[in-house]
């Protein structure tokens, strides 16, 4: 049989260390209700669950709140926080879990996809050079074989242009056909558009794999692509 | 942007609401007639990001106006529970790449039985996570949905889609419009 927690032995460290960052996470208002976990659909997987998570964070079981893998099978999709009576801040938990772990031990995927995109510009490590290659030659494949689309417009960097897309780098990588539909809708409705060539991938496994530094990196290399050098007033998220 | 306070001079938009604008303005003319006679059965996935973490449902209302005009109201048929409330595919957050497919896999199951039991032979994912866990899941389960974008459907009802572009297109579909 396992031992009874010992709660006085425990002092609630990493409570605190995310409460000073996220002041209204609300952890100690738990009710232990269970709503968040009756929602979750990640419950029990690896013995875990929101309610249960909270528990062990307000408990000070610091060290099994960090182990496990239970913090990369939940999605943040914060189902739990919208139906919390109290608003307890789940997904930022998550976050701040995924953080504490030490950068190298994340998961691999998503390691080696966050690393591409601050590298590259998109998390399948496609370069701007190869996305404009693909994207013209698509345009241009699409102009010569459909003529309902001779005069198809698809530009990168064109500065200027009223909107900027950017685009998920699973089409241009995997199955360029798959954007001809979309640049036929702009086409359709006279939209003056372009794909910016920095950071133009729709993903953002930084964000995923908690880098804030990386995740930040990649949105002001966007912000200021956009701002500064296209000087385009809208950007559009096409997913 | 927020998270970090980055100031911005854009502004910042989806398609899907444009999409809507457009077919409201009149400048997207679209409508579901190709649709009336195969009455073909769509649902839909609700990305958490552009539902429940938006903070509104102004994303996925403009989805939901958008998927009836092209497949028509009657064809449409919405997933229980939906929208803000909706559940998350469990390929969001990393989940696609962080090595744990078994769990994946089990997470998915409530979406899987939500969209079987909306009985729609096409589930309009648009989003690539979604898209990719749905398609995992429906093989995985042994469903036998199919799981497209959205422009696909819009270049569909338009008339305008492709050879080329039919990749998620199921059987029924592949040769309409051509």
């Amino acid at each position: 049989m396992e031992d009874a927690i010992k709660i006085d032995e425990l002092v609630p460290e990493f409570k605190d260390e995310i409460l000073a960052k996220i002041p209204d996470a609300n952890f100690d208002l738990c009710l232990t209700c269970g709503t968040c976990t009756g929602g979750c659909a990640a419950s029990e997987l690896f013995d875990m669950d929101p309610r249960k998570l909270i528990r062990m964070l307000n408990m000070g079981m610091d060290d099994e709140v960090k182990k496990g893998n239970w913090m990369w099978v939940c999605s943040m999709c914060a189902r739990c926080q919208s139906v919390c009576p109290m608003n307890i801040a789940i997904p930022k938990l998550i976050f701040n879990i995924r953080a504490s772990v030490e950068r190298s031990k994340r998961p691999k995927g998503i390691l080696g996809s966050c690393d591409l995109h601050i590298k590259t510009g998109s998390a399948m490590g496609a370069k701007k050079e190869d996305f404009e290659f693909t994207v013209l030659d698509m345009a241009e494949e699409i102009r010569e074989t459909q003529s309902d689309f001779e005069d198809l417009q698809v530009s990168v960097d064109r500065v200027g242009a009223h909107m900027v897309l950017n685009q998920n780098s699973r089409e241009p990588v995997t199955e360029p056909e798959e954007m001809g539909p979309l640049w036929k809708v702009l086409h359709a409705v006279g939209a003056d558009w372009t794909y910016p060539s920095v950071m133009w991938a729709g993903e953002n496994y930084c964000m995923f794999m908690a880098d804030d530094e990386g995740w930040r990196y990649i949105m002001e290399e966007f912000v200021h692509h956009v701002d500064n050098t296209l000087k385009s007033p809208f950007v559009v998220n096409t997913e | 942007m927020r998270k970090f306070k980055i100031p911005h001079k854009f502004e910042f938009t989806t398609i899907i609401e444009l999409y809507a604008q457009w077919i409201k303005e009149g400048k997207l003319k679209v409508n579901s007639d190709w649709n009336k006679d195969l009455g073909v059965k769509f649902t839909i996935q609700d990305p958490c990001n552009i539902g429940r973490k938006s903070g509104s449902n102004k994303i996925v209302d403009d989805l939901r106006f958008v998927i009836k005009t092209v497949v028509g109201e009657e064809n449409f048929i919405d997933t229980v529970p939906n929208r803000d409330n909706n559940y998350c595919c469990g390929g969001g957050g990393g989940a696609l790449q962080a090595g744990f497919p078994d769990q994946r896999r089990a997470y998915g199951r409530t979406k899987f039985n939500q969209i079987m039991a909306t009985g729609a032979s096409y589930v309009i994912a648009p989003c690539h996570n979604c898209h990719g866990q749905i398609e995992d899941i429906g093989e995985h389960y042994g469903a036998d949905y199919h799981v497209v974008h959205l422009w696909t459907i819009i270049c569909l009802a338009m008339g305008v889609l492709g050879e080329d572009e039919r990749t998620y297109l199921g059987p029924d579909l592949a040769e309409v419009g051509l």
